[in-house]
Formats: structure tokens, C-alpha cells, sequence
């Protein structure tokens, strides 16, 4: 059966969610071929083989964390080489999208990014999109070289497959490019404990409504009495009440949810362009005219600092 | 020294806008109105502030575009921040390219212009692919240095942050370099009067395929490496539920969430 290349997003081994979620929807197109790299590269082995992987390439050497994103351009060219693959997915981070668009001009292949589907027909991968802040569904082809596509988080289901996942070295002769860009800090992100925004099946944000960095305290204990990730709209962060990294919309975050739950947010068409496609969308919001409520499953004219409150108890109280 | 920097920009069409595919599935665009995509103000905005810094070294800001008459518009945009002069990629048979034709098109330009550094946003406003830098990167087989929230350049090295998912990193290459910025690394400037008048009398170089050594066929929509098969308008969501809080609306919601077995 043909190979599908599949970059694997870790961290020291861990698997990220997305990564597992791209094995599904390779299993459609071919048998996945896992390209693991960095440290602590040989230790996905085994979860990526039970998720489908029949063999799982790796490569570890300091240029991966000493430089930016061109040593991995060198090892999935090389993989892609050795492999030759009919396809290769890569989820789509900011980095994988970078790692991708280069390998599409080395390779002079198209690229597509943030597919939420993949299907096989016999002219090869079709991508589904959502475009226009999420007012058009399309359907792309790759229609010159080895397809190459960036699929987003919660685009499928996480399926258990078993299959071989033989490991293998792989050699990555490394270019004069690799060494471009140093990194010459790194300063790791703090953990919440809470899920990463982008994959999170529950996400809970605040905007302008929040009115203040405090306030958030309340957004966040309901996000943990559902295991949800923090959001925030572009005033919330503009006005310094949370993190930039916790931005949804159209300069921050795109997210796609089982359920989005927007507390004090109006919904500009920059917030609602990243959360459009979210599957079941919940908004409370004091102003009964906010454009948020023409987006909602389920919507509460109501203060915020009343419902959330009572909605985080009530949960509770459910979960016991 | 001099510093030769090319800030590369796209004329978007209006998000607040109804945005439509035409029958040859491009964007329509003569449906909404067109505007200097918001991320690419920010790239502006700190080529601005890095020419500024070595202005007793001969530094020049050139901001470029491809796209049709109307990207003009987005050109003036720049110039009226501030920009020096302006290069415009025009030609009937661009039209359909995607996103490898147009870093083949526009690293040609970079090239042809002279540079030292390339600037540009994060991603565009409409296809919000963000990829262009890198590609741009590849093809000019220069350092990459890209999503910086802060950017200096300063004796032959440009330094950035880039905030990850798991980490802050900071990073230096040696110029030239391709060089993208997020909307964290500095308001953009608003055009003075005075900036609106002078971009008037700034130079726009017109290019076309021509001029670049690019074949037709290379680039449009017969030329793309990807090709659009179908777009469907997505249904409008069906009218929700929406209830005023009389004081049991958490509770209430909470029911919502019991039914949908979200609890």
C-alpha cells in the first residue's frame, strides 16, 4: 500500500493530540510512515504504532532545538526522499505550517494548509477548508508534485490502529541553511495544567465584559469544572487581562471545539472568524443586540458575573 | 551603511464584508471593497522603526505588492505611513495564483529590487495561510527569522522573540534575512496629513511577469500546484435558543450542557 509521511508534533516524546488525529486521516490515504524528531524522538515509538504507525522514523541532534525550524525541512526532505510518500501531513502549528511551505518549494510540490478534513479519490488527497471566517466549506487538490497539507487540530477523531512501527534511523544530511537562524534563548512556557487552546475539545473565554484581569479568576473556574482551556477576545488581551497566547480570533488563535462558551464577548467578526467552527456554540452577554447571539446553539442575555458563577456550581454539584 | 529593507504587503479584500467566490472559484472581488491587510501595518510599522533607528546610515523602506490595479490602494497605505517608494507586480495572468506562485513571483521582485531585509506580517487577513515567509526564506536561500512580538536590527544581525506554544525563544541571524511580525510587536502608526500628501509624489515601479523572467504558465490559476474543486456557501446556524437570566440562567445552561452530554 502506498506510504503517507506524517510529522510527528512532540514534546520529549510525548505525542501532541494533533499528531494522532493526522494518523486517522492518513490511514485513509495509505500506510503512515511517522517522522519523529528531536529529543526524546524514539520514545513515540509506541504510541504512534498504536495509533497506525507502520514505521516511525527518528533523528535526534542538537541542530533541532539550536536552530530554527530549517534542521527539520532537512529531515523531512530526507525522509521524504527515502520513503518517497504519496502524500505528507503535518499538523497545522505555527511552526508545522513553516516546516511545510518549505518543503513545498524544496520538493515543488502544492500546499494546502489548515485542512479540518482529508478523504482519498483516485486523483489523490482531497482537503476540506473552511474559509472566509468559516462562510464557505471548499474542497482542494494538490495538483502538482507530492501533496503537501496541514491539517488543524479536532479535524478527526483519535482511533486506535495497530500496525508494526518499526523504528529506524534516519540519516538527515544537514544544509548550509540549517544553521541560519540561532536560538540563542529559550524561556519554556509555564503550565496552567489547563489543555493547549488550539486542541482543546471545551474552550472558555472572556472579552471586554470580563472588565478586568481579576475578573478572569471567575472564567477560569468554570473552564476547570469542564477540563476546558482559557480563551480570551482581542480587547480582553489588548487591555492586559490575559495572555496573547490565549487569544482566539483572527490575529490570535483559531479554535474548533466540541463546545465554545463565550462570556462577555460581543463577537466582532475578527473573534468570530477563529471560532466559527466550533461545533456547539453557548454565549452570555449582558447586551441582548451582540452579534455573538446570531452565532449561538445556546445563548443567556444576562451578567456574566451572575451566570457564570452559577453555571460553574451547577456543574459541580452535577459532577459531584 | 546603507540598509535596503522590502516590506511585502497584500491588498485584502474587507472582512467586514461579504466575501464571495467567483465562477473560476477565486475570491470575487469586485463584490467587496479592498484594503492593506492589518497584519501587514504592523510590518510597516517596524520597517519603519528599524530604518528610523539607522537613520544616519542611508536606510531605505520599499514596500512591495502583487495583486491587481487596486492593490495600489494598499500601496499608498504604506506610503502614507511613511514608506520610501513602492513596487507593484501587475499582470492579467497572475490572476489565480496561489500561494507557491506567489512566493516565486515575489521572491523574483525581492531580488530584483535589492534587499538587506524582508519584512513582512504574520499572515494575511483573508487566507491567513501564513506561510509566505518561510517560503520566501527558501527561495532566497536567506535566514528566516519569523513571528517575532520584538525585532531589532543592529550591526549586520537582526534579533527576535517568538513566542511558541511551549516556549519563548530568542533568535539572530545574520542579514539579509526574511523577517515576519506579529501583531505583538508594536501598534501601527496612523498617515499624518502631511505623510498622505507626500506618499502622492512617491515613486511606484510597475513589474510584470516580464520583467521577472517568470513564464505565464508558471504562475494564475492554470499554473497553481493546487486547484479549488468545489465551494459551498455554509448554511446559516440554525436560530438558537436565546433566554433573558431572571436568576436561574447558569442553572438553566447547565441543563443545556446536561442535555447535550457535555456534563
Amino acid at each position: 500500500m502506498a506510504e503517507v509521511l506524517v510529522y510527528v508534533d512532540h514534546v520529549d516524546g510525548a505525542v501532541r493530540k494533533p499528531t494522532l488525529e493526522l494518523l486517522t486521516l492518513a490511514r485513509r490515504l495509505g500506510d503512515p510512515v511517522a517522522v519523529a524528531l528531536g529529543a526524546g524522538a524514539a520514545d513515540t515509538a509506541a504510541k504512534l504504532a498504536e495509533h497506525g504507525a507502520v514505521k516511525v522514523l527518528t533523528a535526534d541532534a542538537p541542530e533541532f532545538a539550536d536552530y530554527l525550524v530549517v534542521p527539520k525541512v532537512d529531515a523531512l526532505q530526507a525522509a521524504y526522499e527515502s520513503v518517497s510518500p504519496v502524500a505528507v501531513l503535518v499538523p497545522s502549528s505555527a511552526e508545522g505550517k513553516e516546516i511545510a511551505a518549505r518543503l513545498a518549494v524544496r520538493i515543488g510540490s502544492g500546499l494546502i494548509t489548515d485542512a479540518i478534513d482529508l478523504t482519498a479519490d483516485d486523483k489523490g488527497p482531497v482537503a476540506t477548508q473552511s474559509v472566509f471566517a468559516a462562510a464557505y466549506t471548499t474542497n482542494s487538490r494538490v495538483t502538482k508534485g507530492t501533496p503537501v497539507i496541514t491539517v488543524k487540530p479536532n479535524a478527526a477523531p483519535v482511533e486506535p490502529a495497530a500496525a508494526a512501527g518499526t523504528v529506524e534511523a534516519l540519516s538527515v544530511p544537514f544544509g548550509e541553511a540549517a544553521t541560519g537562524t540561532k536560538v540563542v534563548g529559550r524561556t519554556p512556557r509555564e503550565s496552567t495544567g489547563r489543555p493547549e487552546l488550539t486542541e482543546a475539545a471545551i474552550v472558555v473565554s472572556g472579552g471586554r465584559g470580563v472588565n478586568g484581569a481579576e475578573n478572569f479568576a471567575i472564567i477560569e473556574a468554570l473552564a476547570d469544572s469542564l477540563g476546558a482551556a482559557v480563551g480570551a477576545s482581542r480587547a480582553a488581551v489588548d487591555a492586559g487581562w490575559y495572555p496573547h497566547s490565549n487569544q482566539v480570533g483572527q490575529t490570535g488563535k483559531s479554535v474548533s471545539p466540541q463546545l465554545y462558551i463565550a462570556s462577555g464577548i460581543s463577537g466582532a467578526i475578527q473573534h468570530r472568524a477563529g471560532m466559527q467552527t466550533s461545533k456547539t456554540i453557548v454565549a452570555i452577554n449582558k447586551d441582548a443586540e451582540a452579534p455573538i447571539f446570531d452565532l449561538v446553539d445556546y445563548g443567556v442575555v444576562g451578567d456574566l458575573f451572575q451566570v457564570v458563577p452559577q453555571l460553574t456550581e451547577a456543574i459541580k454539584a452535577r459532577k459531584g | 551603511m546603507s540598509l535596503r529593507i522590502v516590506v511585502c504587503v497584500k491588498y485584502v479584500p474587507d472582512a467586514t464584508g461579504d466575501r464571495h467566490f467567483a465562477d473560476d472559484l477565486t475570491l470575487d472581488r469586485d463584490d467587496v471593497d479592498g484594503l492593506l491587510s492589518e497584519l501587514d501595518e504592523y510590518a510597516v510599522e517596524q520597517a519603519l522603526q528599524i530604518a528610523g533607528d539607522h537613520s544616519g546610515d542611508d536606510a531605505e523602506v520599499t514596500v512591495l505588492t502583487v495583486g491587481p490595479e487596486d492593490a495600489k490602494d494598499a500601496l499608498r497605505k504604506a506610503l502614507s505611513m511613511g514608506a520610501h517608494k513602492a513596487v507593484h507586480v501587475e499582470d492579467d495572468d497572475l490572476h489565480g495564483t496561489d500561494a507557491l506562485g506567489t512566493s516565486l513571483v515575489l521572491a523574483k521582485a525581492i531580488e530584483k529590487t535589492g534587499y538587506d531585509l524582508v519584512i513582512c506580517g504574520m499572515a494575511s487577513t483573508d487566507g491567513t495561510m501564513g506561510v509566505l515567509p518561510a517560503m520566501l526564506s527558501e527561495r532566497l536561500g536567506v535566514p528566516q527569522v519569523t513571528l517575532l512580538s520584538e525585532v531589532s536590527v543592529e550591526g549586520g544581525t537582526v534579533k527576535g522573540r517568538r513566542d511558541g506554544d511551549a516556549a519563548t525563544v530568542q533568535l539572530e541571524a545574520s542579514l539579509p534575512a526574511v523577517v515576519s511580525v506579529t501583531d505583538q510587536s508594536g501598534e501601527a502608526r496612523y498617515p499624518s496629513f502631511k505623510g498622505i500628501m507626500a506618499a502622492k509624489k512617491k515613486p511606484v515601479e510597475s513589474l510584470d511577469l516580464e520583467d521577472l523572467d517568470i513564464e505565464a504558465g508558471d504562475v494564475g490559476l492554470e499554473g497553481a500546484w493546487t486547484a479549488v474543486d468545489s465551494a459551498t456557501e455554509r448554511p446559516a446556524r440554525t436560530a438558537g435558543t436565546i433566554v433573558n437570566d431572571e436568576g436561574k440562567g447558569g442553572d438553566e445552561l447547565a441543563e443545556f450542557l446536561v442535555s447535550q452530554k457535555f456534563i
